[in-house]
């Protein structure tokens, strides 16, 4: 099967190299040999593997994708679903079958010191960083994005720029008919002592099957201060594998959350390198999962520097026969004395069927340390569902409130409170459609 | 308004209630003293509707309805209220929607309209107030962090906004100093009125002297053994619940 399956990227690869951006640039293209040899000598990955372990692709392998055609229509500008509203005047980068579309974006007025572009578009100018960040840990999966990229989103702020509008970056698939994979690779380089919060919203439009296999890779130098939230919407026949590759150098803080409430199947992971003193990365996330979906989230912090700081918490519901799947591993160097690494994970599960595998893993060489680690999983309590009925609140209703209540504690850990409303809605829409799937 | 004829329940196979009878008219205030583990709190859940209590036989008649067969929300809607003995916590939900969706769930039922946040926020204002429940109270948790007192009082709150046409008072004293006490006996006796009755459930006579009952229950092994006026809970506070063979150190 490996055979066929490097048979398969290989061919795939040779027949779109000629019109991938960057075609001519020896550089890149070796970039892409080198990506592509990763997945065809590896293939995906398969629960053999210590990081897969828990999230099987087979679904995934079982279906002949073929690179995504560009989509001209499908969706419109008024169509376009958005997580800022439009009186903050997002900057806004919108994708279709991972290919930029201009009709839905809107860069006007981009402030001095910001460059936002399609990655198509700046393939020229980021020699050297694009790649940048990938390393021996990287998986075949961001091997085959570097072979096979078609688009993506370079994001440039310069030194001491703050950016007050934030920056929207939107994924649409779905709407194509036959199965489709597209690779958008994503640069985000912030100066020292810049300020920027990002809105990255996946989603899925039309029923159509697609693999959405995205990497970011994202530097933030000294005292550069990011917000970087995402909302993992795909369409249910969507697969969605996004990988976060992020460096921070000395006093700068990367604040970043995911909720995913789409997909078949969908893997966050993010690996944080924090590289200087007082680097701090905080990962967050809410995940609510019903069906047969599968919903993993993996991450890995490096603390690489003395006196950096890291804490993640992930909280998820489970319903009928989801699953989750929860790895973290906070790695510790020996010389990064006074590190202070937190990492808790907490599923609710609502259905006897549902399923969380937790991993959590510390390394640490270190001996002046704080790192800790934790993992719950249980269901509703019987006092609190019985409290709230005696009250008058119908059973489902109470369910609800509960299950709203135990995701609010961590989507409360959103600082920018209009983004933070705005997934508190998308979440309560999940409760919703859930109450009305159990009325039909 | 409630009728408990030979009522017997047992939990995880034991019985704890053992033929229990008590019929309460509209506008009375009943007390139901008793020792630990006599059946008072089995007796407060299994008229609230709750899972893990078996009724092996008897009934319970409310308002000409088979209360037993009604779910804990149906019995809310219809105006039973229970005041817990130990109040849940429930962290991210807040004071203020806790309550307000259980005013609406029970308008709605009623067939009333529900109410916005403007009107809910009125409504509830005017009653907080000689509660001395902070706006920071309703905007917490349900219950977190609060005192013994604090809890108390916002089952108080709870029963004056939902306006119940019977309150279950489950041990309302236990945990509270002598000025919590008189804060919670005001707001229960505020409530006080000819449609509205009241069970009141305690071990001891104190808060007898600030609600004061128009009969007294004595329940012990299971039934009541001895009922009566208000007298009896003075007499029980000097002679104990001796008299009615148990030992209380036991």
């Amino acid at each position: 099967m490996q055979a066929m399956a490097s048979d398969i990227y290989q061919a795939q690869f040779e027949a779109v190299k000629a019109e991938l951006p960057g075609a001519d640039l020896a550089w890149l293209n070796g970039l892409r040999e080198a990506g592509l040899r990763q997945v065809a000598d590896l293939g995906l990955p398969t629960p053999k593997v210590e990081a897969w372990r828990y999230t099987n692709l087979n679904a995934l392998r079982k279906i002949d994708f073929h690179p995504a055609p560009a989509l001209a229509n499908g969706v419109d500008a008024t169509g376009l679903p958005t997580l800022v509203a439009a009186e903050r005047q997002p900057l806004r980068l919108a994708f279709v079958n991972g290919r930029f579309r201009a009709d839905l974006s809107s860069l006007d007025g981009l402030p001095a010191g910001v460059t936002l572009a399609p990655l198509a578009d700046r393939i020229g100018a980021v020699e050297g960083r694009l790649g940048g960040l990938m390393d021996e840990n990287a998986s075949p999966l961001v091997g085959l994005n570097t072979a096979m990229t078609g688009d993506g989103v370079v994001l440039e702020i310069a030194p001491n720029v703050a950016v007050a509008r934030p920056i929207e970056l939107v994924f649409v698939g779905g709407l194509s008919d036959d199965a489709v994979a597209w690779h958008p690779r994503n640069l985000i380089l912030a100066g020292e002592n810049c300020e920027a919060t990002v809105v990255e919203q996946h989603v899925g439009l039309g029923g159509g099957q697609y693999f959405a296999n995205s990497v970011t890779e994202l530097v933030a130098e000294p005292g550069a201060r990011l917000r970087h939230y995402r909302l993992q919407d795909e369409g249910i026949s969507g697969f969605h594998v996004n990988t976060l590759l992020a460096h921070i150098a000395r006093s700068a803080v990367l604040d970043n959350f995911v909720l995913s409430l789409g997909g078949q199947l969908s893997r966050n992971e993010i690996h944080v390198r924090l590289d200087g003193p007082g680097a701090e990365v905080r990962l967050n996330g809410a995940y609510a999962m019903t069906g047969r979906q599968h919903c993993d989230t993996t991450t890995f912090i490096d603390h690489a520097s003395p006196n950096t700081s890291s804490s993640e918490v992930y909280k998820g519901v489970l319903d009928e026969k989801a699953r989750a799947v929860f790895q973290g591993k906070i790695a510790v160097r020996p010389h990064a004395q006074k590190t202070d690494g937190h990492q808790l994970s907490r599923a609710l599960l609502l259905s006897p069927t549902c399923e969380i595998d937790t991993k959590p893993e510390l390394e640490i060489y270190a001996d002046d340390v704080k790192c800790s680690h934790g993992a719950t999983a249980g269901e509703l309590e019987d006092d609190a569902l019985f409290y709230l009925r005696s009250r008058g609140v119908p059973a489902a209703e109470a369910r609800n409130m509960l299950v709203t209540a135990f995701l609010e504690e961590i989507i409360d850990e959103i600082a920018d409170e209009p983004i933070r409303e705005a997934f508190r809605g998308r979440v309560e829409g999940w409760l919703a459609d859930r109450v009305t799937g159990e009325a039909a | 308004m409630l009728k408990i004829e030979n009522l017997h329940v047992t939990v995880d196979g034991k019985e704890i209630l053992k033929g229990l009878d008590l019929e309460i008219a509209p506008g009375e205030v009943h007390a139901i003293m008793g020792p630990n583990g006599s059946g008072k709190s089995t007796l407060s859940y299994v008229l609230s509707g709750r899972d893990g209590y078996e009724v092996t036989s008897g009934s319970v008649t409310y308002q000409g309805q088979d209360l037993l067969e009604m779910e804990p929300e149906e019995r809310a809607a219809d105006g039973v209220f229970l005041a817990f003995q130990y109040p849940v916590e429930l962290p991210g939900v807040s004071g203020t929607t806790f309550l307000k969706s259980a005013l609406n769930a029970i308008r709605k039922h009623k067939g009333e309209p529900e109410l916005d946040a403007m009107q809910f926020l009125k409504l509830v204002r005017a009653k907080t107030k000689s509660l001395n429940i902070t706006d920071d109270m309703l905007r917490r948790g349900v219950n977190v962090g609060f005192s013994g007192g604090e809890k108390k009082r916002n089952e108080v709150l709870q029963m004056a906004v939902l306006e119940p046409a019977l309150a279950i008072l489950d041990e309302t004293d236990s945990g509270l100093d002598i000025d919590a006490l008189k804060i919670v006996a005001d707001g229960v006796n505020a409530l006080r009125g000819p449609d509205r009755s009241m069970l009141v459930i305690t071990h001891y006579q104190r808060l007898l002297n600030y609600i004061v009952p128009d009969h007294v229950h004595v329940l012990a092994h299971g039934r009541i053994a001895r009922s009566g006026g208000k007298e009896l809970a003075q007499e029980l506070e000097q002679k104990g619940y001796a008299e009615f063979g148990i030992n209380e150190a036991a």
